[in-house]
């Protein structure tokens, strides 16, 4: 039984990440597909499928907004993140556990239920639907990442190192910046990275809440409807995976180097 | 920080105030956090329930307090039907990611050694590619001139294309499955960590083979990774919209297309909002029942 499961448990592992990345893999290949219909076997090499997006302006807008959209989501998410994370990581108070839950509760949500009660909600406050109630909606799905990540670089953060400086004579914003900072940049940086990239992949509340203006999801959700549109979009789609996997190495890179150093300086 | 370090030093009565500054520091910290929370959170679900009760007459809403519109999502054939598949399905997905991810989640914590995160971060890249493109690459697999009909013919083991990969609920189920897989192997992978290696040792010196071992000390220990797993699967899937409209076809509809329905072209909030309020309650329900049976079993196999 054990000379089995040692076996074959690698064996599942392998076949388990091809069935994680096999459908993901198929976007790059029919991207430079000749070929309108995404079948094998496959036609030809071309990049008209990527040349043809800097020409179409929809795309253009919806990058553009995307980019704004993801940008401030990020920052305003970190933002609040860091209040929260802070709190819970440095303080013990009344209603922590509850106060945490529901910052976290968005995670465990179905989103369509969350996007529709914003809606209701902006719509009755006569609010006009525009990027701007998209980013409300994504600050409010991205905190609990936030939180996540931050958590992460705040917990095991050592306080009598905060002490020391104190001690030995810097202000309170000297020991913030020149012991504080340090230590939980990294952590902060990834949280921009992750909500960076959540906002921009996020569908749903963008469906509802962004009125005329249309983000890359929302964009490329109207061209699915044409099969003829089918190559640019997964051209796209490649150009979007690439520039995802690359934000996420950045931040898990970070993370790394956060935790070592947090729990290096513990250990010296 | 000056309060702590002076807090060392101090009489009794001190203490006790600087542990209160300590209490309000910490709630006024987290308060702008909380606030956006209540804000975009409690107030809007509150608002869903409250309209889940009124009526929608032509553009005004008549806000006397009626059953009327939870009398049409439960009753109506058309809602109870979306209802009951869409339940199905997040049961189905749980089960299935749950299922495929304890054995490598098992691996990783086990067997990973200097790799684990590594392992992890190769598990987690997938699911952070667009959710969209991942349900759009199904549905290039799956479809009638997809990946796998092609892939088979060119096998020779079927003549013509087969029309029974998409659009239906076991598109729905497989695309679902693939695409909450990081979520089930996260929370299993925690719990499994923190299983006494000791305790595993102490069972197999006192006679316990791997398989009861594993049944009897592993398996009940990593429980609570389980019913997380399950329950974040489970909740989240039921209101899913994306994938049964781009792979579920007329047979794989769910519960979120007639919210959307409601909210957008039939202009009908509060049916919309019972139907939500519905979903969101029997789903919860359902998830409180799998962790009661989880929990009846664990306690059994001890």
């Amino acid at each position: 039984m054990k000379r089995l499961l040692s076996r074959w448990l690698p064996v599942y592992a392998f076949l388990y990440i091809v069935f994680l990345y096999l459908p993901v893999l198929f976007l790059p290949i029919f991207s430079v597909n000749l070929s309108h219909v995404p079948k094998f076997p496959l036609t030809g090499f071309t990049w008209k499928w990527y040349e043809e997006l800097p020409r179409t302006p929809a795309l253009i807008d919806a990058t553009w907004n995307s980019l704004m959209v993801g940008i401030t989501a990020a920052i305003l998410s970190t933002i609040l993140g860091i209040c929260a994370a802070r709190a819970i990581t440095r303080y013990r108070f009344p209603g922590r556990t509850a106060a945490s839950g529901l910052i976290m509760a968005p995670l465990v949500l179905p989103e369509i239920i969350l996007a529709v009660s914003l809606l209701v909600v902006m719509l009755s406050l006569g609010l006009e639907l525009s990027l701007f109630t998209v980013v409300l909606g994504h600050v409010l799905i991205c905190i609990p990442y936030s939180v996540t990540v931050l958590n992460a670089g705040f917990e095991g953060f050592d306080r009598s190192l905060e002490e020391a400086s104190t001690d030995l004579g810097e202000t309170a914003f000297g020991t913030f910046r020149r012991v504080t900072l340090p230590m939980v940049a990294p952590a902060i940086i990834s949280s921009l990275l992750v909500s960076f990239t959540i906002s921009l992949d996020e569908f749903i509340m963008a469906f509802f809440l962004a009125g005329s203006d249309a983000t890359l999801p929302v964009y490329i959700w109207g061209q699915l409807r044409f099969a003829a549109k089918l190559p640019s979009v997964l051209a796209l789609g490649t150009l979007l995976l690439i520039g995802s996997f690359l934000l996420l190495t950045i931040a898990e890179v970070l993370r790394r180097r956060a935790e070592r150093r947090v729990h290096g300086v513990a250990r010296a | 920080m000056t309060a702590v370090a002076e807090g060392s030093q101090a009489t009794q009565g001190h203490r006790k105030s600087l542990l209160q500054s300590e209490q309000a520091q910490g709630l006024a910290l987290i308060s702008p956090t909380l606030l956006y929370a209540m804000i975009l959170l409690v107030v809007p679900i509150g608002v869903i329930i409250a309209y889940s009760f009124w009526t929608q007459n032509y553009l005004t809403i008549d806000r006397t307090f009626t059953l009327e519109q939870y009398r049409t999502a439960l009753g109506e054939p058309i809602y109870r039907d979306l209802l009951l598949r869409s339940l199905w399905v997040s049961l189905l997905v749980s089960v299935f990611t749950v299922v495929l991810a304890y054995p490598i989640a098992y691996y990783i914590s086990f067997h990973g050694g200097q790799r684990k995160s590594l392992w992890l971060f190769l598990i987690t890249i997938p699911f952070w590619t667009s959710y969209l493109l991942r349900v759009m690459s199904w549905k290039v697999i799956l479809g009638y001139n997809g990946v796998l009909n092609s892939g088979l013919m060119g096998l020779g083991i079927i003549d013509e294309p087969s029309t029974a990969l998409l659009y239906n609920t076991s598109a729905v189920v497989i695309t679902l499955t693939h695409a909450w897989a990081a979520f089930a192997i996260l929370p299993i992978f925690v719990s499994l960590e923190k299983v006494d290696r000791t305790l595993i040792e102490a069972a197999r010196d006192l006679g316990d083979g791997p398989v009861r071992s594993f049944l009897r000390v592993t398996l009940p220990l990593s429980l609570p990774g389980v019913i997380s797993a399950l329950l974040i699967v489970m909740i989240p899937t039921v209101g899913d919209y994306v994938t049964p409209k781009l792979v579920g076809g007329k047979d794989g509809v769910m519960i979120a297309t007639a919210i959307e329905t409601q909210f957008k072209r039939g202009a009908n909030w509060p049916l919309g909002s019972a139907l939500s309020v519905v979903t969101m309650t029997v789903v919860t329900m359902m998830a409180l029942a799998c962790v009661f049976i989880i929990r009846q079993a664990g306690r059994r196999v001890r």
